[in-house]
């Protein structure tokens, strides 16, 4: 074994070979792996996002959800007490109805009874008439006791 | 007699097997002044520093070609969208180093990335080639040259100068980080008046420098004692016949995990030692 001027030969290959990986090996390599570091972490954080994003949509959705629900059950209850009110004035209408016609009724009733009243009166004095014309066997000048015969007939 | 004789002789024949696969291919100038390959590894030796070993010079420029391409072509139309399985295989071990740079690291210096990729990947390699069948590629190298002789080294890493070159590289990045960071006088300083203040400045001296000086020959001799090592096995595994595959299968197999420890290493304690370059007390 003995030194020669290889060594000084291996030392200018050496720094020859360091300085092409330099130039040429090194930077597109790790320039390729920095790039794909960055792409991952985008991904990543995409990913992230959409999580996120998905975990708003889903609160938003139930939120959404829980009023439209709140918002029916008030509907419904509305249309229920509506309903209620409704079948409330029909039968305050039906009562009011009835109780009209029930006081029509009987103020045609009471008329008629009246009316009853006044035929009754005129027949009985006709008939009174008719009993003291028979009574008196004389007419009775009908123009002389007109007055007599209405005064007859209110008393009765 | 006869079979005492032939065992000898198979003893030389194996020791000299070991030797001529553990010589280098070294170009440089002979005693007679001449350029040319050395024949024997006296005759290396004897071409003193001026000379440089082809084989273990060869194999890692290709190695580092063949690392540079792979990743050129591995990422050719590239993008971060769903990755194919090629591109899948480059990202993990360019985010493997980046990783361990992020975590052992802490200044701001765009050089150590890649740096360590570098290191880690190329090292890998050149350590990977001890997997090959220890034959192979100098019986391959022989035959293009069509010398039966010939010395070829297949991996990179069981050469010192090699290892050397990496950790002197390494070395000499640490000074000068150092002292773009820290300023000449507080990278000295750093010796001079640590730990024990100014007033004991040789003892310092004497605690720091050692230390320092260490870096770079702990990072070649643990690579290079490593692989040497693990090179003399597979050889001496060559020799014994059929009984040979078991026992190469058993050592490569073994040999995976010391193949990417010992890159893995290397790139650690070179963005440690970087870092400590780095740090400002």
């Amino acid at each position: 074994m003995n030194l020669n001027a290889t060594i000084i030969g291996q030392s200018i290959a050496f720094f020859v070979f360091v300085w092409f990986c330099m130039k040429y090996v090194w930077p597109p390599i790790t320039a390729i792996l920095e790039e794909r570091q960055k792409k991952i972490a985008d991904g990543l954080e995409a990913a992230d996002r959409a999580q996120r994003d998905l975990n708003l949509a889903q609160n938003k959705a139930a939120e959404e959800l829980r009023e439209a629900k709140q918002h029916g059950a008030e509907l419904i209850e509305q249309a229920n007490k509506r309903a209620s009110q409704i079948v409330e004035e029909a039968k305050d209408k039906a009562r009011e109805e009835g109780q009209r016609l029930i006081s029509g009724a009987k103020a045609e009733i009471e008329m008629e009874l009246q009316r009853a009243k006044e035929d009754l009166r005129a027949q009985v004095a006709a008939i009174a008439v008719a009993g003291a014309e028979k009574i008196l066997e004389s007419s009775i000048d009908q123009a002389a006791n007109e007055e007599l015969m209405k005064k007859l007939a209110s008393e009765l | 007699m006869a079979n005492s004789h032939e065992t000898v002789e198979t003893a030389q024949t194996a020791t000299e097997y070991v030797q001529h696969h553990l010589g280098f291919l070294t170009f440089g100038q002979r005693q007679d002044g001449s350029l040319g390959f050395a024949h024997s590894t006296q005759e290396a030796a004897d071409m003193g520093f001026w000379a440089i070993n082809v084989d273990s010079m060869l194999i890692s420029v290709l190695l580092g070609i063949l690392f540079i391409a792979v990743f050129r072509f591995g990422i050719k139309g590239a993008t971060s969208d769903k990755p194919g399985a090629f591109q899948n295989f480059l990202e993990i071990i360019v985010e493997f180093v980046q990783s361990n740079v992020k975590n052992s690291f802490y200044a701001k210096n765009d050089l150590i990335g890649p740096l360590a990729l570098t290191i880690f990947c190329w090292i890998f390699l050149m350590n990977a080639m001890d997997l090959v069948p220890v034959d192979w590629i100098p019986l391959l190298a022989q035959t293009i040259a069509g010398d039966s002789h010939l010395y070829f080294k297949a991996v990179p890493t069981t050469d010192l100068n090699i290892t050397l070159g990496f950790a002197i590289s390494v070395f000499f990045l640490i000074i000068f980080y150092s002292i773009k960071i820290k300023g000449l006088g507080g990278f000295l300083g750093e010796f001079a008046f640590h730990p024990f203040g100014k007033w004991a400045l040789p003892l310092n001296l004497i605690l720091e420098l050692p230390g320092f000086l260490a870096k770079p020959v702990s990072l070649a001799l643990r690579l290079y004692g490593n692989f040497f090592a693990g090179e003399v096995i597979f050889l001496v595994i060559a020799l014994v016949g059929y009984w040979q595959l078991p026992l190469h299968f058993g050592w490569a197999v073994f040999h995976i995990l010391v193949v990417t420890l010992q890159a893995y290493l290397f790139m650690m304690l070179t963005i440690v030692y970087l870092n400590q370059a780095h740090q400002t007390h």
